[in-house]
């Protein structure tokens, strides 16, 4: 299989602090991926960076096949325009922790919009695809109402739906369960469970749910300080982990490991 | 009073032209506080320049010199408008400058998390904030564009100093035919009222239907 993200020495700064230092990375076509971590060791980050929301301050990333960063003008490898990043932006899709659906819409209006907008379907064929994606998150129900009058997990699973519309080949779902109450989150993860197994979308999810991440994952990511401390199997991340800052980050999560 | 109600036929007269002076205003406010308040926050410097000269120059200077200006000075360089458009255009021009204050802060409202799941879902610039962001801005206008409107109806009465006859210049007319200068003004004075009750009404009506189904201001909390 080829891969569909590439990071090549990637560096990214917020001032003083360095999130990503020389960060290399490799994500195969259609692989699961999950990143763990503790907080502000950059898994977030690499999310934000694929998704165009932040810039990077070195190295190359590219996105099936051609640089996301840059693009090349006459032989020469520029900062990538606007233009540019519209265009790769169309593999992408994210799913926010807050959810950030629009508020001004209703639910099916949140999932059909960008298609009638962006994706140029007509008024049918996006209502068609809301409503099969309404069914896909068991929100068959609720989709005429706004957004504030629905619980967390079902504005999140609206949110996995509005994503899921526009065909993204490559998914990422940023602590999508953080902001939720607990007993919302299993109604989350189950629709993520579900899409991981039954679609070929590469999919990368920042996540503390470590459960989830186990049966999620092709492949964990152990991050720490802005670097991959240690990447493989579910199975050998958890079970036997061999770095020690893996094991003392595990610890706190004691009952999820075996 | 009786005298004063005998000129009810220019009283009328006067109400509409200060209802017309008012509404035109508004509209042509609108504009300009539309594309004055997006002006503010271009990425482009020189757009940006340009707005906050125009806002500090109609908020800086007199209501009543700018309309004098408009209707008695341009016209030495070959710009004539007639008294109504000059007031229209004087009311329009400073109460936009206000207006684009309460576009630029409502826009700047609408929350960071809404451009980025914009950005996501791969809109245009244009289309995230005719699509996305304008939309929550508006309900967030609308209560600070009432009080505008009312302040602009207040401003037309200046514009009977241009010879416009508005309320307040058959005010001025009422008094000098009768000898009465209570009973005119009293009248106008509730008159003023009514309509500025009226427009209050309007604009509560505006604000009920966008806010319909809504809840922007508590979005984004969780």
């Amino acid at each position: 299989m080829e891969n569909i993200i590439q990071f090549e020495n990637v560096s990214k700064s917020f001032g003083d602090l360095q999130v990503l230092n020389k960060l290399n990375l490799e994500v195969k076509d259609g692989e699961k991926l999950a990143l763990i971590g503790p907080s502000g060791s950059g898994k977030t980050t690499i999310l934000r960076i694929l998704m165009t929301l932040e810039t990077i301050d070195d190295g190359f990333v590219s996105v099936n096949g051609e640089y996301l960063w840059h693009e090349k003008n006459d032989g020469k490898i520029i900062p990538a325009s606007e233009n540019h990043l519209h265009k790769m932006r169309d593999h992408i899709g994210m799913v926010f922790q807050q959810f950030n659906l629009f508020p001004h819409l209703t639910a099916i209006e949140n999932v059909q919009q960008p298609q009638t907008l962006i994706k140029k379907k007509t008024d049918a064929e996006a209502k068609e695809k809301a409503e099969e994606l309404f069914h896909l998150v068991g929100l068959g129900d609720k989709k005429d109402q706004y957004p504030h009058q629905l619980s967390g997990g079902q504005q999140q699973r609206v949110a996995i739906a509005r994503a899921l519309a526009m065909d993204p080949k490559i998914m990422l779902f940023d602590e999508v369960t953080s902001a939720l109450d607990p007993e919302l989150v299993d109604e989350v993860l189950t629709v993520l469970r579900k899409l991981a197994s039954d679609s070929d979308t590469t999919m990368l999810t920042v996540t503390h749910e470590m459960n989830f991440a186990r049966e999620f994952a092709d492949r964990v990511l152990f991050f720490d300080s802005g670097q991959i401390v240690e990447s493989g199997k579910p199975e050998s991340i958890f079970s036997n982990p061999t770095k020690k800052r893996t094991k003392e980050f595990l610890k706190k999560f004691i009952n999820n490991v075996n | 009073m009786n005298e004063v109600i005998e000129f009810y036929p220019i009283l009328i007269k006067g109400t509409i032209t200060t209802i017309q002076l008012t509404v035109l205003g508004a509209i042509l406010a609108l504009i300009v506080s539309f594309i004055v308040g997006l002006a503010r926050i271009s990425s482009f410097a020189a757009i940006r320049v340009i707005a906050i000269v125009y806002l500090e120059f109609f908020r800086g200077s007199s209501a009543l010199v700018q309309m004098f200006f408009i209707y008695f000075v341009l016209p030495m360089w070959g710009i004539y408008f007639d008294a109504l458009t000059a007031g229209v255009v004087a009311c329009g021009l400073n109460v936009g400058a206000y207006g684009s204050e309460v576009v630029r802060g409502a826009v700047l409202a609408v929350g960071k998390e809404q451009h980025e799941a914009s950005k996501a879902l791969n809109y245009s610039i244009y289309k995230k904030y005719r699509y996305v962001i304008i939309p929550q801005a508006i309900p967030i206008m609308i209560p600070t564009f009432g009080n505008l409107l009312i302040e602009l109806l207040k401003l037309t009465a200046v514009a009977s100093l241009i010879t416009i006859s508005d309320l307040t210049f058959m005010a001025q007319i009422i008094r000098v035919q009768t000898a009465l200068t209570l009973e005119p003004f009293l009248l106008i004075l509730i008159i003023y009222f009514i309509i500025a009750t009226i427009l209050v009404q309007i604009v509560d009506l505006i604000a009920k239907k966008f806010s319909k189904g809504r809840n922007i201001m508590t979005a984004g909390d969780k």
